[in-house]
């Protein structure tokens, strides 16, 4: 176990760092460690790289550096925006439309707005996780404070389309917040184009750190702040900044612009080797999300009459790391709420798993893959009474 | 679950499950669980007219490793004894022949109790005998679905 090579297959869950992420970083803690609000020396060099690092992370989605305010990572930004608009001085209304596959930093959020006097619209997906921007029109009254739908779902790597629901939401007069966390540095958003006031991201999940993410804030949109504290990021966010943390997501911002196009191919030929080689050599497995509007490097395949965690684990033990829509694996009882809204049944969505390639990914990786995964399918369906069931029945089919 | 939360023993059980598979014509047969929670259990059991001792017993689960692992043990642990001494294979016993289970994998030894019970039963009433201190099993597949 301990010479067998890990091939890790998670990278929308987190990304390695990037080399020179971490080179831009390290100077920021031991030699120009000081507060970039400080006004002796020491607070310069800190205060000079946020200044370089914001101007490049508000360049990747034609944003201006003032724009972007820098937070703990993709749940505050999206607590933020959303928190903001429904209390407090600023609130703009008691009712928020967000999809029904946001992630959990929303849909959390939402379950505990709604407990506290807030309504709340979870807007239906299509088999493949669209919102459709009709359904949103549909659903704005006089009160909505905001809209709410991701730019890419982090299950099953659906894009939405955002552009026309932004555009909907402004034809309206109602802010448009999508959670960016999955998209930001993996595929083309422009904040004028896409009609977007607020938008979220985290660095790690394009080779930058953990603990550092962003809200965008439109000009013009005016928000309270979620951290109450100094005045740090134009007075709204409290709290010393995160210079290492701001310099490595602004090198990994200023890297995913020159390379996002080669990436994306790169990942997009695995992806489609991976999904491919799945769909016609394993039986009865089947493609969660669409086919080709998601997310360069996301496969999120389904495998009838086996478990997810259980795959998991058979996975975990040939060194593939992978991640599973299924409850086993987390604890509660309910399957991902992603793969129900799409219309999976429970035990579809329990048979499901997320492969995330990175450009490191090499095609030797994606076979080794595909082979561990046919014969593990094969072990536990050869112990399934689903799949027992399901063979018998044909045996009788035939028979008649 | 989390790599490295589960004992050796369920690792071992989950990857070397012990009596997989199916026994043709059972003398009772039970399966408990729901797709919905992610976990069906059956187990077939062989068993010897005469001094009710079950001879064979087989399984075949839909789950996690735990669910798995579970079963695995509690086939072993019923195999050998009377119907009357399976009982004592409680969905405790099982946790404990496996080194503990995590708290929320709880509920798949007890699934494994339960799908001895739900053999036994079956058993049971094909032969119109009354096991002592059985009862009928509540967790039914088709009862859930």
């Amino acid at each position: 176990m301990a010479d067998k090579k890990t091939i890790y297959m998670d990278n929308a869950s987190t990304t390695r760092v990037r080399e020179e992420v971490l080179d831009a970083m390290l100077p920021f803690f031991r030699e120009d460690y000081g507060n970039p609000d400080s006004i002796h020396a020491m607070g310069r060099p800190g205060r000079d790289a946020v200044k370089v690092a914001r101007a490049h992370i508000a360049d990747l989605i034609g944003a201006k550096p003032e724009e972007i305010y820098f937070t703990s990572g993709g749940s505050e930004a999206d607590n933020w925006a959303i928190k903001s608009a429904v209390f407090g001085p600023h609130a703009k209304g008691k009712h928020v439309i967000v999809s029904s596959i946001e992630h959990h930093a929303i849909i959390n959020m939402c379950e505990y707005l709604e407990k506290v006097g807030i309504e709340v619209t979870y807007l239906p997906v299509d088999k493949y996780g669209i919102v459709s921007p009709e359904t949103v029109e549909a659903a704005i009254r006089p009160d909505t404070a905001i809209i709410s739908v991701m730019t890419a779902n982090n299950e099953i790597g659906t894009i939405e389309p955002i552009r026309e629901i932004g555009a909907v939401a402004r034809k309206h007069n109602v802010l448009f917040h999508t959670d960016a966390v999955q998209a930001y540095g993996q595929i083309d958003i422009d904040v004028t184009r896409d009609n977007i006031d607020l938008l979220s991201t985290s660095a790690h999940k394009l080779g930058g750190p953990k603990g550092i993410g962003f809200l965008y804030i439109r000009n013009g949109v005016k928000l309270d702040p979620l951290i109450h504290g100094g005045e740090q990021e134009r007075g709204i966010r409290g709290g010393t900044t995160n210079v290492p943390g701001a310099v490595g997501f602004g090198k990994a911002a200023e890297l995913a612009k020159v390379d996002m196009k080669e990436r994306a191919d790169k990942e997009i030929a695995l992806r489609d080797r991976l999904i491919n080689r799945v769909l016609t050599e394993i039986p009865y497995s089947s493609l969660n999300g669409h086919p080709t509007q998601r997310l360069p490097g996301n496969a999120n395949l389904r495998f009838a009459f086996i478990e997810g965690e259980s795959l998991l684990m058979s996975m975990n033990m040939a060194g593939i790391c992978v991640s599973t829509g299924s409850a086993c694996a987390s604890g509660s009882l309910d399957p991902s709420h992603v793969l129900l809204a799409i219309g999976l049944k429970h035990e579809e969505a329990h048979g499901s798993l997320r492969f995330t390639v990175s450009a490191e990914t090499t095609i030797e990786d994606v076979d080794y893959t595909v082979d561990t995964l046919k014969s593990v399918v094969e072990r536990l369906r050869s112990m399934s009474p689903l799949y027992e069931d399901f063979i018998k029945e044909q045996k009788k089919k035939q028979e008649a | 679950m989390y790599d490295g939360v589960y004992s050796d023993k369920v690792i071992d059980h989950f990857t070397n499950p012990r009596n997989v598979g199916e026994i043709e014509n059972p003398d009772g047969v039970g399966t408990v669980g729901n797709a919905k929670c992610g976990d069906i259990m059956r187990i077939y059991l062989d068993i010897d007219p005469e001094t009710k001792v079950i001879r064979d017993c087989k399984f075949k689960t839909f789950g996690c490793g735990a669910a798995v692992a579970s079963s695995s043990m509690a086939t072993e642990m019923v195999k050998g004894k009377t119907i009357y001494e399976a009982l004592e294979v409680t969905n405790k016993a099982v946790m404990e022949a496996l080194d503990g289970l995590p708290q929320v994998k709880i509920h798949c030894s007890l699934l494994a109790e339960e799908a001895i019970h739900a053999a036994l039963w079956d058993y049971a009433e094909k032969n119109n005998i009354k096991i002592e201190g059985l009862r009928k099993p509540k967790k039914d597949v088709h009862d859930e679905e």
